[in-house]
């Protein structure tokens, strides 16, 4: 297999702060990957710094091969790549629907693409196509309504329908789980694997150890922006270092 | 139609070019103080074009377009220095951008300078009507395509909206410079319709009124510039009849005190403007689908 993901020696500083420090880690092709790591760690900064919202100040990162580290925020969806936020970031004003064809916008190029009706007339292929992903992930009763107005869980799936418009080869997903109830939360796992199989790679950042256990066979642990473990899940909770930057160090060992 | 049914729809019609003029921006997340400008821009332009003495004399169907084309160019190119600001940054500069074209228009002999600029060509309310009819139908496309969703999703949140491949600042350039274009038309057909045109019609109070209809209608939908209009131009009016009809003259003669009372109460009411998404849904909600009903033999207590 090989790496659709690859960051070497990645470094970022704010002000005098290193908030990332050193990082290389690589993605494997096809696999569902989680970023870990406590408050603090950088894990969204490394997010941040993969879809272009931060320039890093040192090291590389290749998408599928191509170089990305100076490509401009807006052209790195064109690569293969798509995301999801933390705190849900769709379009409040926009329907279902609207905000999933948001996800298929790198792809409307053609003058007639940018300037058909959508709108007026709804059965064009651009609106079926999002309405059929939509149903896919179960969510086909929304997709008139404006979304400021579903429920949370709702939302948070809705994210990740319209990140996946694009067909990314990689799909970054940021705290996915979080605020989600157990039933939201398996439907969310659910729709997740079904995206997985059909070749998607995932990174994910997840605090809930329960959801990554299940989904994820890979994992990177991150700490004050260095990372300190890579390895299976399974292994991940055995790890001293890993136990330390979660709990605290051994304090009956101390001198 | 009695002539003061007639000058009210005049007026009207041209509120409502305007309002789309500054909507679109706006619904691309920019608020557009600078309504007075493009409408000078246009109204002095198509008078010097149609004007046969001091102008080319090229005829209404000639010099209206070209004056609204030229206003779009004037838009676009100061959109760049425009666009590079924010929020009430950005209300400045274009409030700033009208205040020089008045500034530079009243000292412009060749158009009259303060004493104003007759206009050569006459048009009617027939002439007026079917533009203006074209501007609102023009509005709702736009809302519709791909290019009115970038706008609404720049509006929303434009940094998400750059990490889907939107081109933020092409598509902010594009709601701006065709805004200017309907501004420039307005303008032009202003002076068509009162003969007559001079650079203190357009102030800082036209400006903010124009913004105010965009902002009360609603930024959200395409309904929005077009309540926003109807809105302003007939509840004054309504006002005065109101007050005239019951004798309480108070209403009439205060009707802007008691209109600005019914602004302040919108904004606390409905803060996104009368016309949000979610209103609309509300009035053309399909009703959903009843439930098959229970067979009458299983009626209870028969």
């Amino acid at each position: 297999m090989s790496a659709v993901l690859t960051l070497s020696s990645i470094t970022k500083s704010f002000g005098g702060l290193a908030v990332i420090d050193d990082v290389s880690f690589a993605i494997e092709q096809g696999s569902r990957s989680a970023l870990i790591g406590p408050n603090g760690a950088g894990k969204t900064t490394i997010f941040n710094l993969l879809s272009g919202i931060y320039e890093v100040d040192s090291g590389r990162m290749l998408l599928d091969g191509a170089d990305i580290t100076d490509v401009p925020a807006r052209d790195r969806i064109n690569f293969g790549m798509s995301r999801s936020f933390q705190n849900i970031r769709l379009m409040p004003h926009l329907s279902t629907v609207e905000n999933v064809m948001l996800g298929q916008h790198h792809l409307a190029t053609s003058f007639k693409d940018i300037f058909y009706p959508l709108g007026l007339r709804p059965k064009n292929k651009w609106a079926e196509q999002a309405r059929a992903a939509l149903s896919e992930a179960g969510l086909d009763t929304y997709s008139g309504q404006v979304v400021s107005e579903l429920p949370y869980g709702v939302q948070k799936r809705i994210e990740v329908v319209r990140a996946l418009m694009s067909d990314p080869k990689l799909l970054l997903l940021d705290e996915p789980a979080a605020g989600l109830n157990a039933v939201e939360s398996s439907e969310l796992q659910a729709l997740l694997e079904k995206v997985s199989t059909s070749g998607t790679t995932l990174l994910v950042v997840e605090h809930d150890m329960n959801f990554v256990r299940n989904l994820c066979q890979h994992v990177v642990v991150l700490n004050f922006g260095c990372k300190i473990f890579e390895g299976t899940p399974e292994e991940v909770g055995k790890d001293p270092q890993v136990l330390e930057a979660y709990l605290g160090g051994d304090t009956s060992n101390a001198a | 139609m009695s002539a003061y049914l007639t000058g009210l729809i005049v007026i009207l019609c041209l509120n409502i070019i305007i309002a789309y003029s500054v909507f679109l921006p706006a619904a691309a997340g920019q608020l557009n103080l600078g309504a007075a400008g493009f409408m000078i821009i246009g109204a002095y332009m198509d008078a010097y074009l149609n004007s046969a003495d001091d102008g080319l004399g090229l005829p209404m169907l000639l010099s209206v377009p070209a004056a609204a084309l030229f206003t779009a160019l004037i838009g676009f190119l100061v959109s760049f220095p425009i666009l590079r600001t924010r929020g009430i940054y950005m209300i400045l500069a274009t409030f700033a951008f009208a205040e020089i074209v008045a500034g530079i228009v009243l000292n412009l002999e060749v158009v009259g300078g303060a004493s104003g600029f007759p206009v050569s060509s006459h048009a009617e309310l027939e002439d007026l009507l079917p533009v203006t009819i074209g501007v609102i139908l023009f509005g709702f496309y736009l809302i519709s395509t791909r290019f009115g969703l970038a706008m609404r999703s720049i509006h929303d949140d434009e940094s998400v909206a750059i990490l889907f491949g939107v081109n933020t600042r092409l598509i902010q350039v594009g709601a701006f410079t065709i805004g200017a274009f309907l501004g420039g038309l307005a303008g032009a057909l202003y002076g068509h319709q009162f003969d007559y045109i001079e650079v203190q019609n357009w102030g800082i109070l036209f400006s903010i009124f124009v913004l105010l209809y965009v902002l009360i209608g609603g930024t959200q939908t395409p309904w929005g510039p077009l309540i926003g209009a109807l809105f302003f131009t007939f509840v004054p009016e309504m006002l005065r009849t109101f007050g005239e009809a019951t004798g309480w003259e108070l209403i009439g003669e205060l009707r802007f005190a008691v209109f600005g009372a019914i602004i302040v109460g919108m904004m606390v009411l409905r803060p996104e403007g009368i016309m949000t998404r979610t209103f609309l849904e509300l009035l053309f909600r399909k009703v959903p689908r009843r439930s098959p009903q229970n067979p009458p033999n299983n009626m209870e207590g028969v």
